[in-house]
């Protein structure tokens, strides 16, 4: 059973740290702004909560796990509206954000 | 195990740094501040499990900086409905003007 919990976390870390440094080179590499809130999102909602997740599996049933799962509970909600917060006040700014011109046209 | 998730983490944080600091509008200043502060909370829980496995006080100070990203988040919204950022610089595209 610890084996299995082990191995569970092992899965869980690996997969939290690949979507976070995936979500990095995003928010570094991609061209404008409107698309690195994409790469934000995901390395704010999925890496985060798989690494809880991780944690939560090493924890057990402890106080803990429960404030973890707080964490966990904030993190989900704060971090998607202030993204949209974010690009509401960018539109309401001006920022336009970069079409494709065989699309519009 | 701990210490690849931390390194991945403090790697995340180093490249939303550098988008911090060469971001061409405030907009992406504040997303990659955002993201700064979630990876600072993921970073806080996973040095709590790897140093003290049996005592897990750091984890009452991650929820206590989620909590300050949440009064952040609070704030920004305020921003988005009554003002405006302070001298803000807008390079690309500025051609839409105020809406």
């Amino acid at each position: 059973m610890t084996e299995l919990l082990d191995v569970l976390t092992w899965i869980f870390l690996i997969a939290g740290s690949f979507f976070s440094i995936v979500g990095g080179i995003g928010i570094l590499r991609m061209p404008e702004f409107y698309s690195r809130l994409h790469g934000g999102g995901v390395t704010d909602t999925l890496g985060a909560a798989l690494i809880i997740f991780a944690l939560m599996f090493q924890t057990g049933l402890t106080l803990a796990t429960v404030k973890l799962a707080m964490i966990l509970f904030f993190l989900l909600v704060v971090s998607p509206s202030s993204c949209h917060a974010l690009a509401k006040s960018a539109i309401n700014q001006g920022l336009k954000p970069i079409v494709d011109e065989a699309e519009t046209s | 195990m701990y210490i690849v998730a931390a390194a991945a983490i403090l790697v995340t944080m180093t490249l939303a740094l550098i988008r911090a600091m060469f971001g061409p509008t405030v907009f992406d200043r504040v997303l990659a501040l955002n993201m700064f502060g979630t990876k600072t909370v993921l970073l806080i829980c996973v040095i709590c499990v790897l140093n003290t496995p049996h005592r897990h006080d750091f984890l009452d100070l991650a929820l206590l900086y989620s909590l300050m990203n949440f009064i952040g988040m609070v704030a920004l919204l305020r921003f988005t409905q009554y003002g405006t950022f302070d001298d803000i610089e807008i390079h690309q595209h500025s051609s839409g003007g105020q809406q």
